[in-house]
């Protein structure tokens, strides 16, 4: 039984929690072209780590928020937690977060916003 | 969908004594001194015609067939522990074919007709028993979902009766049909030509009979690398040294991502802890196979008596072959209202193994972007039913480059064509 140290409600044990598998995916934005076969690519493939792996987990019988947590697949050890939309801070969470093959994907490319500002008035947020 | 599966040579064509009443007669008056080895602890050879990466059930019938239907004696299998050790070893045995889709009924029906002759064709008691499969329904969406069901796999000329709750009761003396219970048994649908097989066993048999053919099995011997060159596979490194090949074929289970990214290979697998466990021995109380979908439990009773239960996947990745405490008690809690019987049983052995899960629950069988190599996974919880069927469909794809009609659908490029097989209500396994 995993004991997860939510960021905001202290340890707690892995059946008050879902896991939401891979962190970081970074979804293409919709004006940006790719092809098929570059968008089937983010949307199937996985990284699946023997070692540590970045995922992302929600407390959902608790505060109910998401959060990143970097564990080893192979011990379960908890390297870290971290917030959702933060990056890892250990070494190895960074080392995981550099390697991920998405990093150099197509997808994760397009998910960035275009250079060019849409014409007419924007709203301040 | 084939008819009559080629399954090769017969009996032990290389010279192997076969097992029979008089070979144990014999023995048993020599003590048991005198069996010959099952198969050679083989060295590996500097260079094999093809290797076959992964030495559990579908890596050993693979290797079995290329050598028994396509004549390629000079191959090699390399495990990275002992043979039969992996998935092979942990699985709760259940065997049968009543899947929805036709690509499906295809290739698990394909595997059924081979588990039906099996002990025969390998010379070896895999004690496959065809005790039947029952999957129970307990909601009025399940009745139905269940019909659909039913009836798709009854156009594709596979087997599959439709039961009600006192007849699931004549059947299985020991569930409860109480309709009372928080998921009341409202009917079931079963395959007759499902039921068991001893695990170790088939793993034993193939490997037996590959041997006896001329193939080099070779354990603890761990791939650490894929040699290429030129988009071609050139061959394997090894914990024991390079071997050259012009032909490798992958089916280690849980760890084909750890395999596919040594050739820079991107798979959609998830690997997952899938736990199972067995009670302590009692007498003969159930002799069919258990499954709900909705309780997430099977159960069957070995031949030593032992109850032997299975129950979804753990919830996050994992290659530690073990999952955590939370699934098998709540597992445990289901089977005990459905069988009230289990409520003082102990518990005797639990392990756990590693499943490659697939979005769409069904296998990928494939040719990769390197020539000469081909990846066999996928089959996450329900590789072991597909054991010989697996085999023999990548067997032919390996031998001839290119995929038969049965393993053809299974393409890593479905995922870009997005013709999946959706089988996650078949898999019986929540994931």
């Amino acid at each position: 039984m995993l004991l997860i140290p939510c960021p905001h409600c202290g340890e707690r044990d892995e059946i008050e929690f879902s896991c939401g598998g891979e962190a970081h995916i970074l979804r293409p934005l919709a004006e940006n072209s790719i092809t098929d076969a570059e968008f089937a690519d983010y949307l199937f493939l996985r990284e699946n780590t023997k070692g540590v792996f970045l995922e992302r987990w929600r407390h959902a019988a608790g505060c109910r928020r998401w959060f990143n947590m970097a564990r080893d697949t192979v011990t379960h050890e908890i390297l870290e937690v971290y917030p959702m939309g933060a990056l890892p801070e250990s070494d190895a969470g960074k080392k995981a977060y550099k390697e991920n093959w998405r990093r150099k994907s197509a997808a994760e490319a397009a998910a960035k916003p275009s250079k060019s500002k849409p014409s007419g008035k924007g709203k301040k947020a | 969908m084939a008819e009559t599966p080629d399954r090769g040579a017969r009996g032990l064509p290389g010279g192997k004594p076969k097992y029979s009443i008089f070979s144990l007669a014999r023995n048993a008056a020599s003590y048991h001194q005198d069996w010959q080895r099952a198969w050679r602890a083989a060295e590996p050879k500097a260079e094999y015609d093809a290797v076959i990466v992964g030495g559990g059930g579908h890596g050993l019938a693979t290797a079995y067939y290329l050598a028994a239907v396509h004549g390629m004696t000079n191959i090699a299998v390399v495990e990275k522990g002992w043979l039969g050790g992996g998935n092979t070893g942990r699985n709760t045995t259940i065997i049968r074919s009543n899947y929805m889709w036709d690509e499906s009924a295809a290739i698990y029906d394909h595997a059924l007709k081979l588990w039906e002759g099996m002990s025969q064709d390998l010379n070896f008691n895999v004690m496959f028993s065809q005790r039947g499969v029952l999957t129970i329904a307990h909601s009025e969406h399940e009745l139905r979902e269940m019909s659909r069901r039913v009836h798709a796999i009854r156009l594709n000329g596979i087997d599959s009766d439709v039961l009600g709750p006192e007849e699931i009761k004549a059947f299985v003396p020991t569930i409860n049909i109480d309709p009372s219970i928080r998921y009341p048994v409202m009917g079931g649908f079963l395959q007759r030509r499902g039921g068991t097989a001893r695990h170790d066993a088939v793993a034993w048999g193939y490997a037996r009979a590959a041997d006896d053919l001329g193939v080099d099995i070779i354990q603890n011997c761990e791939v650490t690398g894929l040699r290429r060159k030129a988009g071609r596979i050139e061959g394997v490194e090894t914990t024991r040294g390079f071997i050259k090949t012009p032909k490798v074929g992958c089916v280690v289970a849980g760890h084909c991502s750890v395999l596919a990214a040594m050739a820079d290979i991107r798979l959609p697998i998830a690997s997952r802890p899938l736990q199972a466990l067995v009670s302590e021995p009692i007498k003969p109380v159930l002799d069919t196979v258990i499954m709900s979908n909705a309780v997430h439990m099977y159960i069957s009773q070995s031949d030593k008596g032992e109850m032997v239960l299975g129950a979804g996947v753990d919830k996050y990745n994992s290659y530690a072959q073990r999952g955590s405490f939370p699934v098998p008690e709540h597992m445990i809690a289901a089977a005990v209202e459905l069988f009230p019987i289990l409520s003082r049983l102990r518990m005797l052995r639990h392990w756990g193994g590693i499943v490659d899960t697939c979005p769409d629950a069904s296998p990928i069988i494939s040719k990769t972007d390197v020539k000469g190599l081909y990846f066999n996974c996928g089959w996450g919880t329900g590789g072991f039913k597909a054991t010989p069927g697996s085999g023999h469909v990548f067997a032919d794809l390996i031998a001839n480059d290119r995929p038969n009609a049965i393993a053809a659908p299974y393409s890593l490029d479905r995922f870009q064509t997005g013709l999946l097989i959706d089988e996650h209500g078949a898999a019986g396994v929540a994931h």
